[in-house]
């Protein structure tokens, strides 16, 4: 199978200090991986430079087997950026404008949007669950609202990868527990390819199917239940690390069921 | 009435007004969206220093205006892009530098005169046959840009980075649009005068914020009311006697202030009547007994 995103023995600097150190990733079709590790680690970093938004040093990076300065087809990609690095929520845009937007690559340039782009922005917001909100204005929703609309829009393309920068600050645990079932959805029953920036070691035991652990280098790669231990986490975080795991499902058997809790200290 | 028809200098000066009133705000959403307001200002006071220099090396003003507006757009848009100086802190820069740039040169050529007036205030009202082709020229480039370009501007005035990684040529848009910006300064400096350009290009579209509910509506609201207070700040001028440019951009304030003050005694009158309606929420009115308290 030919890797969605091939990452080959790169490194990057920014300002002379080096934040990437001899990378080497490649992700498969039907992945859901997690990038984990440190503030400052170069998550963000990576998916920016697999995005095609920063330039390596050195080495090399291909999305679907072509290198990323020859990538044309970013339709086959969907974005999901930081919270942090949103919009002005006075800007007056509805929800069907905002993810009508994630069309407009496709289109190109001088055409409007049609019949068919309209059906997909009625498909992504279903998906997501807000078809309800399409006339309201954006600012008006709350954050956890807001960010599924930006998934919508970064699926109205039908992309086969989906990028999602840090994606649950500032979700709530009822919100999260629905955000991790439609990444599930998505990646499960549609066969999109995941890539997800996040700190929720919680959650990334229990959904993704491969944590990469970041810290300048990568650390280590590989499915949850192995790379997760305490001495890795420790590793990566250059601290001593407690997991602890807390399950929000509501089940009709005795209270604890619900919960483990790892006391490794 | 009609006898401000018989004026061509009038119906000249209506037309102009009406192309500025459309191509300003219909860029202004844009610029007032990306918090870059102060571009068509900076962008203004630039063109004066163009003004001097034509004046000074003796070439056609308008020539030489638009081509250090140009100049100043794309340098702009080039430290913006650079992304180590915040984009007010261009403007700053290049405002007060064009600024004293201009002042300089004009005091080479020793002292203001007529040209420099009606640049400053406009001079809708002495807009010849040529010069009236120019701005319509000016004008239907610049709505048919906006036209072709629409969603591509929405989509990076709404989240650039987002634009960039949907394969959008992010550059080469901004680019366009500052020249399109530089476009229309050209034609609002000729209706209201380079001291109100930034206000012809901003008032209608803050106004229409006050009660648009989405994108298009803005824009939509903002090209009315910016052919509005074009067309009928003209008229008041006229019957008035007033300056036109002053005339048109008071207009607008008005208009907003008046929009402003609506939008607030509805929501005033909407919460009193929620508060009065017992059947939609159970308050307590004040002073009114609960029952075992």
């Amino acid at each position: 199978m030919k890797p969605v995103v091939e990452v080959r023995d790169l490194f990057f600097s920014y300002g002379g200090e080096l934040i990437l150190e001899g990378i080497n990733l490649s992700i498969l079709p039907g992945d859901f991986l997690a990038l984990m590790g440190p503030n400052g680690s170069g998550k963000t970093t990576l998916i920016r430079l697999i995005l095609g938004l920063l330039k390596p040093l050195s080495g090399e990076i291909r999305l679907f087997g072509v290198p990323v300065q020859r990538f044309r087809q970013w339709h086959r990609i969907g974005y999901v950026p930081q919270k942090a690095t949103s919009f002005d929520t006075r800007f007056p845009a509805t929800v069907e404008e905002v993810v009508l937007s994630g069309r407009f690559g496709l289109l190109g340039l001088g055409r409007k949007p049609g019949r068919e782009d309209r059906r997909a922005v009625e498909e992504a917001l279903e998906l997501v669950g807000m078809a309800g909100a399409r006339h309201r204005v954006i600012g008006c929703l709350s954050g956890g609202q807001q960010q599924r609309v930006f998934i919508a829009r970064a699926l109205v393309g039908r992309p086969e990868l989906l990028v999602l920068d840090e994606p649950v600050v500032g979700l709530d645990s009822r919100a999260l527990d629905s955000f991790y079932s439609l990444l599930e959805h998505l990646n499960r029953d549609l066969g999109i390819t995941l890539i997800t920036v996040t700190h929720d070691t919680g959650a990334v035991a229990q959904r993704v199917s491969r944590v990469a652990c970041i810290n300048r280098r990568l650390v280590c790669c590989g499915a949850p239940s192995r790379v997760l231990t305490t001495a890795n986490l420790s590793r990566l975080y250059g601290a001593p690390v407690r997991r602890v795991v807390h399950s929000h499902r509501v089940i009709d058997s005795t209270p604890w069921e619900g919960w483990f809790f790892r006391n490794n200290f | 009435m009609g006898e401000i028809f018989a004026y061509d200098f009038m119906v000249r000066a209506l037309l102009a007004g009406l192309v500025a009133g459309l191509i300003c705000p219909a860029v202004g959403v844009f610029l007032v969206l990306r918090r870059y307001a102060f571009m068509a200002d900076t962008l203004a006071h630039v063109s004066l220093a163009g003004l001097a220099l034509g004046m000074i090396l003796g070439i056609f003003p308008s020539l030489t205006t638009l081509g250090v507006t140009l100049a100043a757009a794309v340098g702009v848009e080039r430290l913006r892009a650079t992304g180590r100086l915040h984009g007010e802190a261009v403007l700053a820069l290049m405002l007060s530098t064009g600024l004293a740039l201009a002042v300089v040169l004009i005091s080479l050529v020793r002292g203001f005169n007529v040209d420099i007036m009606g640049y400053l205030f406009g001079s809708i009202l002495t807009v010849s046959p040529a010069d009236l082709l120019l701005i319509l020229v000016v004008g239907a480039a610049a709505m048919l840009l906006l036209f072709l370009f629409y969603k591509e501007l929405f989509f990076i005035s709404f989240d650039e980075e987002c634009a960039r990684v949907a394969g959008l040529p992010v550059d080469r848009l901004n680019m366009l649009f500052i020249l399109l910006v530089a476009l229309t300064v050209s034609v609002a400096t000729r209706v209201v005068g380079v001291l109100l350009v930034g206000a012809l290009m901003v008032i209608p579209v803050l106004t229409g914020q006050l009660f648009a509910g989405s994108f298009r509506c803005l824009f939509r609201v903002s090209l009315v009311l910016g052919v509005t207070v074009c067309v009928c700040g003209l008229l008041f001028s006229y019957y008035l006697g007033t300056a036109p440019g002053g005339s048109i951009v008071l207009l607008a304030a008005a208009i907003f202030l008046l929009t402003q003050l609506f939008i607030a005694a509805r929501r005033a009158w909407q919460r009193r009547r929620l508060v009065k309606g017992e059947e939609k929420l159970p308050l307590v009115k004040l002073g009114e007994r609960t029952s075992g308290s």
